[in-house]
């Protein structure tokens, strides 16, 4: 026996797993169980309650709405990863899921688990802020969207109301002359990152980049928003190897790293000038793939 | 304690636990199902991997609870020591194991792997074993394994 003991609830509704999350003091939800799991193996948490929400089917589908892509929350990455309608409409959520841990890993763990886990080195809280997605959340009084920028409040730490489920992720649907990529370094295959740059950008029809977006992981106490720091591209038809390093630089200075085990904080710094610089060379080369710029 | 029932390499189990149970600890105590491995406990090694539904799970990070009612393949449902399944075989043939701790797990992994892509390039089994760790091979006869049974029809089953 590892876990402290807990009571087990698995819920068919969510409306059930609301209720049984507001009637407990110390209630967590079990999703893919990937990042919980090991804590409560190592007893770092000890829940009163689980409330597994792994039989709730109708949260791990996509839909598109009106320009809006909106994922489940219960989407593993590896049905992000290898769904070949996710890898048209959103490849760079197909991308940025084939990053995380293994197989074996991908298989369980799940979209909105990683969101609400809100660890400060994960991909997807940094892909979410850099799509400027949003977080739907339902409590036992409805339900709320809250937009990434809104939504991280610290390391492990979200906006979501102790009872409230997070049940779905909205992003913009994928659209001519978009590109994104994510660029990250990791000690190890398949470990988390030490650090890790998504840029979203859009060109239009005549090459010019209109819309970039620049968010990183590692490289603060949330999923930071770093998008200032590529302003002054706006407007330019061409990247130059020297506007690559310049984003490169302002990301860097932007960033707010602290040092632990795997990388000081002035390491973690260069890593995301090198990243940065990586991803917009990749994500300006997409979004142009399309026949343009 | 809740009762659950599942298919534990096509026969019926059943078993009564309480909720903090992991399938690891009932594969290995209660149905001994000992081809299950304990190492890191906590997600890391993939030694304790088994198929639950035909995908690789860890053993460590799931409760017994949750396999109520899914079918549930472990070592001991995949060929036999008179008659190897073909990955075991060519992991045999090619040195892929010494003291065979991780095997088990890279087995059931390969198996998912094969069943998924009979053909994987060399690149492509490299991703799908990374999460299965082993201290003594190196890696290189693992992959110089199933690189080898990549190449030929009798991968899956």
């Amino acid at each position: 026996m590892k876990p402290a003991r807990f009571e087990y609830v698995a819920v068919e509704s969510v409306a059930e797993a609301t209720e049984a999350l507001a009637d407990s003091e110390d209630a967590r939800v079990l999703a893919g169980g990937q990042s919980l799991v090991p804590l409560m193996n190592l007893r770092l948490a000890r829940p009163s309650l689980l409330v597994d929400v792994n039989g709730l089917g109708a949260l791990s589908g996509f839909e598109a709405r009106n320009g809006t892509l909106r994922f489940g929350a219960m989407c593993r990455h590896r049905f992000l990863e290898t769904d070949p309608a996710v890898r048209r409409q959103a490849p760079i959520v197909a991308e940025t899921a084939g990053l995380i841990g293994h197989v074996g890993i991908r298989n369980r763990g799940t979209l909105g688990g990683s969101i609400a886990h809100a660890d400060p080195v994960a991909e997807l809280p940094a892909l979410l802020v850099a799509l400027d997605g949003n977080v739907v959340a339902s409590g036992t009084t409805g339900e709320r969207t809250v937009p990434a920028a809104e939504f991280f409040a610290g390391p492990f730490m979200t906006s979501l109301e102790p009872a409230e489920l997070l049940t779905a992720v909205e992003i913009p649907a994928h659209s001519e002359g978009d590109g994104g990529a994510f660029s990250e370094f990791v000690l190890r295959h398949g470990d988390f990152a030490t650090a890790g740059v998504a840029v979203i950008l859009h060109r239009d029809e005549g090459g010019a980049c209109d819309r970039l977006r620049v968010a990183g992981c590692g490289l603060g106490p949330i999923p930071m928003d770093l998008s200032a720091a590529g302003e002054f591209l706006l407007g330019e038809s061409a990247l130059t190897d020297g506007g690559a390093d310049e984003l490169g630089r302002r990301v860097a200075a932007a960033s707010d790293p602290t040092g632990d085990v795997h990388g000081s904080g002035e390491y973690r710094r260069e890593l995301a000038a090198v990243l940065a610089a990586d991803a917009v060379r990749r994500a300006w080369g997409r979004a142009g793939s399309a026949g343009r710029g | 304690m809740t009762d659950v029932r599942f298919s534990l390499n096509g026969e019926a189990a059943e078993v009564d636990v309480e909720p903090r149970e992991l399938l690891l600890d009932t594969l290995r105590d209660r149905l001994s199902m000992t081809g299950a491995h304990a190492a890191c406990e906590q997600g890391a090694c993939g030694a304790c991997t088994v198929l639950v539904g035909g995908a690789s799970v860890r053993s460590c990070l799931m409760f017994t609870v949750q396999v109520n009612g899914a079918e549930v393949r472990t070592i001991e449902g995949v060929g036999s020591p008179g008659a190897l399944h073909p990955i075991q075989q060519a992991l045999s043939t090619h040195h892929g194991l010494q003291c065979g701790y991780c095997t088990p797990g890279m087995v059931l992994t390969a198996l998912e792997m094969f069943e998924a892509d009979p053909h994987p390039s060399r690149d492509e089994i490299v991703e799908w074993m990374s999460g299965n760790l082993c201290r003594c091979t190196g890696y290189i006869n693992i992959v110089g394994a199933l690189e080898a049974l990549a190449g030929t029809a009798e991968a899956q089953s």
